[in-house]
């Protein structure tokens, strides 16, 4: 089986923002929730570079080991994904994530937390592949259709790789090698406890 | 004349052109032959040594979201899976087994004089109903507090993912809510008591004597012992802190960031925990360990004897209080 994981390419990203677009669409994500965003460190100076982030579906999730109730659970692609069902709204997952991938719909007393929400690597929820009731929880299941997750087959520049982890690792250093520069596979050691050398 | 003139002009271009390339191949073969962008670009495992949060700037409206990285999230994994269960464990089994080798050696700590009949009030009724109140609520607090903690290990295997996430949520519900009249308790127990707990000399003495609980002697002590001072300190400041903590977690990003939620966060387990062990060891006294003390918050009137034996200095207050002024209602009744 296949290891799945996202790579930014840092050296490619033009921060379009269309890996953001393309996921609220693609997923029908609640207002006020980015499964995706692009960040950009040193806006704006010498040296700056943009990351597109969203869960990083770690080796030993750090969300799945604070869950109170149980409700993640590590699929045989190595995606990380979640019950809403089982899900209580406490907002432990997002104290231990290191990349800011959960988050809540505000529908609770006082603005409290709803179900958590985060990027599902377009693979969908614990419901049967491609229903309406997985579709309306988690959005649509594109890995079930034998498809790559939306945002990286929509970067323009093909700064962001989904895929298998030993193959869009190759392809950057491939990358790597020919251009002659690479600032880093940004997360993986964070996520995988891996880097890639550049 | 004219092609003399063309040849002229091409031979004039053609030495400009061959003295500009004498001039340019220098320079360009100093160029590189790459360019390195990296080389000034900012870098992951630089800024991760730096910084605790790796933050920037984005294009969508939620400010929050222009955090790209916080690993600290692992050190408060490390906190909530391994720390906080350890020491709420040791804090609750650790007392509940004192409490139990007390219980077998000492037994109930009994009235040495047997009860006289003749009562004191000692709680007024609204002090009980803001006692109970606060006790009811924190009952219910710990409990689902204790489920956040310890109930994925020992309640989920026994009653399955769904029932547990059901019983989870709803003690979610509680907890918020009742943190809103256990916070009124705590601060109606500070106002209300606050003048009978100023720690004063004669804790110094009841301490020395180790307060009667060890041994059979009973050191004076007026309304509230040192004992039931601590209880009432850690009652205001840590039902304080436990409260203030608590509300950071329950409203998200109301003047903290996911750091401030973590630190919240754990101050609020610590706090909650060691809360716990020592309302166990209040509940005993109250309850089995003592005979006599539960009437206080019962009925609120406590025997004359009980009075003496263990708040000897409020006794004699209340007595010189009730001949100096006689009861009310006994003048006030008509005759029988």
């Amino acid at each position: 089986m296949a290891r799945m994981k996202f790579l930014c390419d840092a050296d490619r990203c033009i921060e379009c923002n269309a890996c953001v677009t393309a996921c609220k669409n693609e997923h029908e994500v609640p207002w006020g929730i980015n499964r995706r965003r692009v960040v950009t460190i040193n806006d704006g100076k010498p040296g700056e570079r943009s990351v597109s982030m969203a869960c990083m579906h770690c080796t030993d999730a750090p969300c799945a080991a604070v869950c109170p109730v149980n409700c993640f659970y590590t699929t045989a692609d190595g995606v990380v994904l979640h019950s809403k069902d089982l899900c209580i709204g406490c907002g432990y997952c997002f104290y231990a994530c290191p990349f800011g991938a959960p988050q809540y719909p505000r529908v609770g007393n006082f603005g409290s937390r709803g179900k958590m929400d985060k990027c599902t690597y377009c693979a969908g929820g614990p419901e049967a592949d491609g229903t309406a009731a997985e579709y309306e929880k988690y959005g649509s299941n594109r890995l079930a259709e034998g498809k790559l997750p939306l945002c990286a087959e929509m970067c323009s520049t093909k700064s962001l790789l989904a895929g298998d982890g030993d193959i869009i690792a190759q392809i950057y250093k491939e990358r790597v090698v020919r251009r002659g520069y690479g600032s880093g596979a940004w997360g993986w050691k964070t996520a995988y406890n891996e880097s890639i050398a550049s | 004349m004219a092609g003399l003139l063309i040849r002229a002009r091409i031979a004039v271009m053609a030495l400009a052109v061959s003295l500009f390339a004498v001039v340019a191949l220098p320079a360009l073969a100093q160029q590189p032959t790459s360019v390195n962008p990296t080389a000034s670009s900012v870098k992951e495992d630089q800024l991760l040594e730096q910084l605790r949060i790796i933050s920037g700037r984005g294009s969508i409206p939620d400010k929050k979201s222009y955090n790209l990285e916080q690993p600290s999230g692992r050190d408060w994994r490390q906190f909530h899976q391994v720390t906080l269960p350890i020491v709420g464990a040791v804090a609750i089994v650790g007392l509940l087994a004192l409490i139990v080798v007390f219980y077998l050696a000492r037994g109930m700590v009994r009235l040495d004089g047997g009860r006289t009949g003749r009562t004191i009030v000692r709680f007024t009724a609204f002090e009980r109903f803001v006692h109970w109140m606060t006790a009811t609520c924190f009952i219910i607090l710990a409990i689902s507090g204790l489920n956040i903690t310890f109930g994925k290990p020992l309640l989920l295997p026994l009653i399955g993912a769904e029932a547990f996430s059901a019983w989870s949520q709803w003690a979610k519900y509680a907890h918020n809510f009742l943190s809103f009249p256990f916070t009124l308790g705590v601060v109606l127990i500070f106002l209300m008591w606050i003048a009978g707990n100023i720690p004063d000399k004669v804790d110094v003495e009841w301490v020395k004597q180790g307060g009667g609980i060890v041994g059979d002697k009973h050191p004076p002590a007026r309304r509230f012992n040192a004992g039931q001072k601590m209880i009432y300190w850690i009652v205001v400041l840590g039902g304080g802190l436990v409260a203030a903590t608590g509300y950071l977690l329950m409203f998200p990003f109301y003047g903290t960031d996911v750091a401030g939620m973590q630190i919240a966060q754990m101050v609020h387990g610590v706090a909650s925990l060691l809360f716990v062990a020592v309302m166990l060891g209040h509940i005993y006294i109250g309850t089995i360990g003592e005979e006599g003390a539960f009437e206080a918050m019962g009925t609120g009137e406590v025997d004359v004897n009980w009075a003496k034996q263990h708040h000897s200095l409020w006794a004699e207050e209340e007595m010189a209080k009730s001949k100096a002024a006689p009861p009310v209602e006994r003048s006030m009744a008509p005759a029988e």
